[in-house]
């Protein structure tokens, strides 16, 4: 899968993996701005405060 | 596009002859690059191993100083907003104690921002929001929760909040270094009341005492102003929960701009 999105990208190996690095960059930026804090809402919900005791 | 499928019969066909051999050497270097189903299943599954390790690293590590970041320029904004709305300093809530300092007491809705919390020893980039009320819907936008039982800051009594030890901004993370004497700020569109923290406590989840207005002595009349700051122990773990008590020092009304001690931090001017 990875391989054939590599003989996609257009150019010599030097332009393909600077487009690599970007699309790289990109994504990591998505996550770590959106994705990862709308998902760390969603996943395990940590208690912090005193409380009675069920 | 299949020079083949044409049928019709062209100068080329002598190369039509070593076809053949083309189509074998073709073949010999496919199973190579022929996508497989497994292959690509392999691919998409280490991609999301991959996907996991970045958000534990995102939740554990740079989530925090990514909102740290934000969380701090917000506070700046609003201290400049409520520096430069400052009115008259108000009067103070007890006449016969004109020293006593003001204390908030419009009712907040859930969720609303009323101060900052200020500790030195957490950093001079260390600013987190003070939000009514503890549901994980106020705590886990990066806020300290204010126990909307308990009191104000600068009243008599206990004013108490919790947060995350670790993401969502972990904003008392570092509550285990706090030591004897160390200050801590509350800033509010009144001013910043200074605290100095006194001692560590550690209880079970269920220990609802320390929310009273002098801490596990339920039914006794408070005579201090005292800030308690909460939130899970040990590191990593909700098993227990650890508090940093402090007690009130002094009062700077909003018009004499910040305390010394954090007016870099506050205005965000270093």
């Amino acid at each position: 899968m990875y391989a054939a999105l590599w003989r996609a990208l257009p150019g010599p190996w030097w332009t393909r993996l600077l487009i690599v690095l970007v699309l790289v960059a990109a994504v990591l930026s998505v996550l770590v701005l959106w994705v990862f804090p709308w998902i760390g809402e969603l996943v395990a919900p940590q208690d912090v405060t005193v409380a009675p005791g069920a | 596009m299949n020079e083949q499928g044409d049928g019709e019969p062209t100068p080329e066909s002598t190369a039509l002859a070593e076809q053949p051999r083309d189509a074998r050497a073709a073949s010999a270097k496919r199973p190579r690059r022929r996508v497989s189903v497994v292959g690509v299943l392999g691919e998409l599954l280490i991609t999301a191993g991959v996907l996991v390790l970045l958000f534990l690293g995102w939740q554990q590590w740079l989530g925090d100083i990514i909102e740290g970041h934000q969380l701090y320029g917000q506070s700046v904004h609003q201290s400049q907003q409520w520096i430069k709305e400052a009115g008259p300093t108000k009067a103070p809530v007890d006449p016969a104690d004109p020293a006593a300092p003001p204390v908030i007491t419009a009712s907040l809705s859930t969720g609303k921002v009323f101060g900052y919390l200020y500790v030195p020893r957490f950093g001079s980039d260390y600013a987190r929001p003070i939000a009514q009320g503890t549901a994980l819907s106020v705590l886990n936008k990066g806020n300290l929760g204010h126990y909307a039982t308990t009191q104000m800051p600068g009243a008599v009594g206990n004013f108490m909040v919790a947060s995350h030890r670790k993401a969502y901004g972990g904003d008392l993370e570092h509550i285990n270094n706090l030591r004897v004497g160390d200050h801590i700020f509350v800033g509010t569109a009144d001013g910043w009341y200074q605290y100095s923290f006194r001692n560590l406590q550690f209880v079970t989840p269920t220990d609802v005492a320390v929310l009273d207005p002098v801490p596990d002595q339920p039914g006794l009349q408070p005579g201090d102003r005292i800030i308690t700051l909460q939130s899970c122990n040990p590191f990593f773990s909700t098993a227990e929960r650890i508090m940093a008590y402090g007690t009130f020092d002094k009062f700077y009304p909003i018009a004499g701009g910040p305390p010394a001690e954090i007016a870099a931090t506050v205005t965000g001017k270093s």
